[in-house]
């Protein structure tokens, strides 16, 4: 458009012996071409880093971030970035400053999420020309499956045959130690007393009134696949948020009964990556 | 659709380019389009403003339609360059109703540009190419505007990158000005002239004529000596002669024809260089007597200067003359005829005196010699402004009036000598000029216009006596400001200022310069200007190279330029402090991750080491205090100084 634009006048310029015709047109075109340079410069020596993106429920967007480090002595204006298939952002860099954006992503379906290669570009500062450079940063996001919807009622707790049920508590609370019984776990025992005493202990945890169950893949009733895992993504919600201990069985997957945010990111994580 | 895309700062800066370039056209266009324009614009600008919805797109039509028609119904047509100029003004002022997307914008703003180049349709004076500078500095500041997509622009950041890419752009301006292979236009038809009446001579002399030119501070044409005369002001600048009388006006009439009359050449040439206005006759002028013709003129039976083309343009041609020569001594018999000829019946008085004369010398130089005597020795008086003549005009100056302009006298002496049977005509042109010390060029100006007499004597030819001289020798020897007195002349003209006169002087030069160099600069000149820097018979293709390679080497330089300012990158001392900081905490094991902001670094520093825990807040404090903070910096950057090096101390 505008290289038409300037032919135009050229062609004005001749027809009637425009002189200063000719020296806008000659100026515009200087300029023109100068403003490919700072196009291109606005772009050059821009460094991406990918930043951490948490993991997300499927349905859910994305926030894919990215550091954009402007190491040089000028300002950038008007940055483009973009993943595919989303609306480009822009973003202003400082000199010499780096700055953290968040590219968000809608998600579908659970699993890792790539978002492909992230495009930069800059029509900075006329408009006329576009510079872009293309750049595989690796970025990848785990997409939990989406839980699933409505009234949710967890399994019921095991019933472990007797003093089992002694040892559900939460592990904070440290009361002491008593002899060893059989069906303790191994990772109750005061292995340390028994290196002094030679006397097996078990360690007696206090806070106790929490359940313990099983969220196992194949108790669920026949269900597709992906329901079957969204309602075990809710379980575990749920079972956590109600500070239950909670083991998830998967096939080919078995997490011990536990709690806590990391034991709900590992199960979380088991139920995004699960391959039937 | 809501205007709601546009930043106020962006569409007042669109709207503002677009007042600054429609601006000039007020001059000349119909008022009431630069009036619509203004009403258009401001309340765009008030739609936008407001967020409000923009006018339907039907009323738009409705209006350009109207407009269309009102400029048809002002110009009685549809063509040609003034009327494109109100379409495309009132057009441009409707586009900006329905300016809301980015493709939009870019059009208004690049037919802003385009709005400029007609501007010069109607002046490229020096300071119109300054004012349209600015237009085209705010036009592209506007148009980086348009591209801060993040963040509002702020105004002196964008003005000063768009001065920037302006100055940067020069060099390849001045390159393709020097090298782009220029074309004579017109590429099609001929472009339609402006027929406002440009002062300057006429094809025709009536009493007043020139008086009134003789305020006309408007140059004629300007004169570059290859070896300056002594007093070049004192040439006659030849021009249309002219033959019939009517009882009151003399014309050109339609006896000259082109020929190549024989001049016999008296004493040295004079060559020079003529660079002479527009005024849309076809005449040039040339020092009496030329002895050169220059391409595309020719020389008339009467020893005038014509061109074959319409002086539409500013014309620069070199000529040869020879001030002292002898021509027409075989005139021909019809010539001499038609130079004797009078209408009957008029000036009864003037031709009682001439017969007395007639009737006490036979000779007919003594009868020359006679008229100029009268006109010498009595009471007649040169003047700027005469008497006005409403009865017989020749009678009536020279028996009752007797002060008169140029035009006066030549018109009476011709007459009288016509009625002694001397074959006389009147010619007119200029006489005498300026010479401005800065350059050396001679300007002579509209006020310079001068009409003067030849007869024609027998064994002599046609001899030029200019009767103003018998009267006022002053104006033959020192000008038109020196014969009159102070109150007629000129403001400039009158001596009293002499940094004003010098001040003109300067201005003129410049002006000379930029008509030469920037305005006058053809496929001719080019030539020429090219020759001279060694590149003789250049052709279009090679001119092209040329213009590619230096202008490559152009674009390359400026970008190696342009990344070593990127590259030329010194931290900030603050910058600097604060990684030699990291680098000290780095080489104790702990490393600022790339994601750790100071603050969350510090802490974690500060968990790990407690020794340095105050001073690596310290240095946090200031880092950020200096870096993002403001007001008072005094003495912090000592402190910061101080606080690092003991972390380095320790670590």
């Amino acid at each position: 458009m505008f290289g038409v634009t300037i032919l135009v006048m050229l062609i004005g310029s001749i027809n009637y012996n425009l002189s200063l015709g000719y020296v806008l047109v000659f100026l515009l075109s200087g300029n023109g071409m100068v403003s490919m340079l700072h196009t291109w410069r606005n772009l050059a020596r821009i460094s991406l880093r990918p930043g951490k993106a948490d993991p997300v429920f499927a349905g859910q967007r994305a926030a894919f971030r990215v550091y954009i480090e402007n190491t040089s002595s000028l300002p950038r204006t008007s940055l483009g970035v973009q993943l595919t298939g989303t609306e480009p952002e822009f973003h202003d860099v400082a000199r010499g400053s780096s700055k953290l954006i968040e590219l968000k992503v809608s998600t579908a379906n659970r699993g890792l999420l790539y978002p492909g290669r992230l495009r930069i570009f800059t029509t900075y500062p006329v408009g006329l020309f576009y510079a872009w450079a293309i750049v595989d940063l690796g970025m990848h996001c785990l997409v939990y499956p989406q839980p699933e919807a409505g009234r949710c009622i967890l399994p019921l707790a095991t019933t472990s045959a007797g003093e089992g049920q002694a040892m559900r508590a939460g592990e904070e609370d440290f009361a002491g130690l008593r002899t060893f019984r059989a069906g303790d776990s191994p990772r109750r025992i005061a292995w340390k007393a028994f290196a002094r005493t030679e006397v097996l202990l078990s360690k007696q945890f206090s806070g106790g009134a929490a359940a313990e169950i099983w969220l196992d893949f194949r108790d669920l009733p026949v269900m597709e696949i992906e329901a079957k895992l969204s309602r075990l993504t809710r379980w575990v919600i749920e079972s956590e948020a109600a500070g239950i201990r909670y083991g998830l069985r998967l096939p080919g997957t078995e997490l011990d009964p536990d709690s806590g945010v990391p034991h709900r990111e590992r199960c979380l994580q088991a139920l995004a990556l699960f391959k039937s | 659709m809501i205007a709601r895309d546009l930043s106020p700062i962006n569409l007042a800066a669109i709207l503002g380019s677009l007042a600054l370039v429609i601006g000039p056209h007020s001059l000349h266009l119909p008022g009431w389009i630069p009036a619509l324009a203004a009403v258009v614009l401001l309340a765009r600008f008030y739609f936008g403003w407001r967020r409000m919805k923009l006018p339907n797109k039907w009323l738009l039509i409705a209006l350009a339609l109207s407009s269309t028609a009102a400029i048809a119904l002002s110009y009685h047509t549809l063509y040609g360059r003034d009327v494109g100029v109100a379409l495309l003004t009132v057009m441009i002022a409707l586009k900006v109703m329905e300016m809301t997307k980015p493709r939009d914008t870019m059009v208004v703003v690049l037919l802003a540009y385009f709005l400029v180049v007609t501007n010069f349709f109607y002046s490229q004076s020096i300071p119109t190419a300054f004012y349209m500078l600015l237009v085209v500095w705010i036009i592209t500041a506007t148009m980086i505007g348009l591209q801060h997509q993040a963040e509002q622009p702020a105004v002196v950041p964008v003005l000063r990158q768009a001065a920037i890419m302006i100055l940067q752009g020069i060099p390849v301006m001045l390159t393709l000005f020097v090298l782009f292979p220029r074309v004579q236009g017109p590429l099609w038809g001929l472009p339609q002239i402006n027929y406002s009446a440009k002062s300057g001579l006429g094809e025709s002399m009536t009493p007043g004529d020139l008086s009134s030119l003789s305020l006309s501070d408007a140059v004629a044409f300007r004169v570059l000596f290859d070896q300056p005369p002594a007093a070049p002001e004192q040439f006659y600048w030849r021009g249309p002669v002219l033959w019939n009388y009517d009882g009151r006006t003399w014309r050109a009439g339609n006896y000259a024809s082109a020929g190549a009359p024989y001049i016999q050449r008296l004493g040295p040439q004079l060559r020079y260089t003529v660079t002479m206005e527009s005024h849309d006759r076809n005449w040039m002028f040339a020092i009496d007597m030329p002895t050169s013709v220059p391409d595309g003129a020719y020389l008339t039976t009467d020893y005038q200067l014509l061109s074959r083309r319409i002086v539409r343009d500013r014309l620069r041609y070199d000529m040869t003359s020879s001030p002292r020569y002898r021509v027409g001594f075989d005139e021909s018999p019809d010539a001499l005829r038609l130079a004797q000829r009078l209408p009957s019946g008029v000036s009864p008085r003037a031709r009682a005196l001439v017969a007395q004369w007639r009737a006490e010398s036979i000779r007919d130089r003594d009868i020359v010699v006679r008229a100029l005597k009268m006109f010498r020795e009595q009471p007649f008086v040169y003047t700027l402004s005469p008497v006005p003549l409403d009865a017989d005009p020749v009678d009536q100056f020279l028996f009752e009036t007797r002060s008169g302009f140029c035009e006066h006298y030549a018109s009476a002496f011709t007459f009288l000598m016509r009625a002694a049977g001397i074959p006389a005509r009147v010619v007119t042109g200029y006489l005498g000029g300026e010479v401005n010390p800065l350059d050396g060029y001679v300007v002579v100006r509209q006020a310079d216009a001068h009409a003067w007499s030849e007869v024609w004597l027998p064994g002599e030819g046609w001899v030029r006596i200019d009767p103003t001289a018998a009267v006022s020798p002053l104006r033959v020897e020192r000008g038109l400001a020196e014969a009159l007195p102070a109150i007629d002349r000129p403001l400039l003209a009158r001596g009293t200022f002499e940094w004003l006169k010098q001040a003109r002087y300067a201005w003129d030069a410049a002006a000379n310069n930029w008509n030469q160099w920037v305005l006058g600069y053809n496929p001719d000149r080019q030539m020429r200007f090219l020759g001279q820097m060694g590149l003789s018979n250049a052709n279009w293709q090679n001119m092209v190279i040329i213009l590619t390679v230096i202008s490559g080497s152009i674009m390359l330089a400026l970008g190696l330029a342009l990344l070593l300012r990127l590259e030329s990158r010194r931290p900030d001392p603050v910058q600097r402090l604060y990684l030699a900081y990291c680098d000290a905490l780095a080489k104790r094991g702990a490393a600022r991750h790339p994601s750790e902001g100071p603050r969350d670094f510090a802490a974690r520093v500060s968990m790990q080491f407690p020794e340095i825990k105050a001073s690596a807040q310290k240095v946090t404090a200031l880092y950020v205090a200096l870096r993002y903070g403001t007001g008072e910096h005094s003495g912090k950057l000592e402190e910061m100084r101080e606080a690092v090096r003991k972390v380095r101390q320790r670590a």
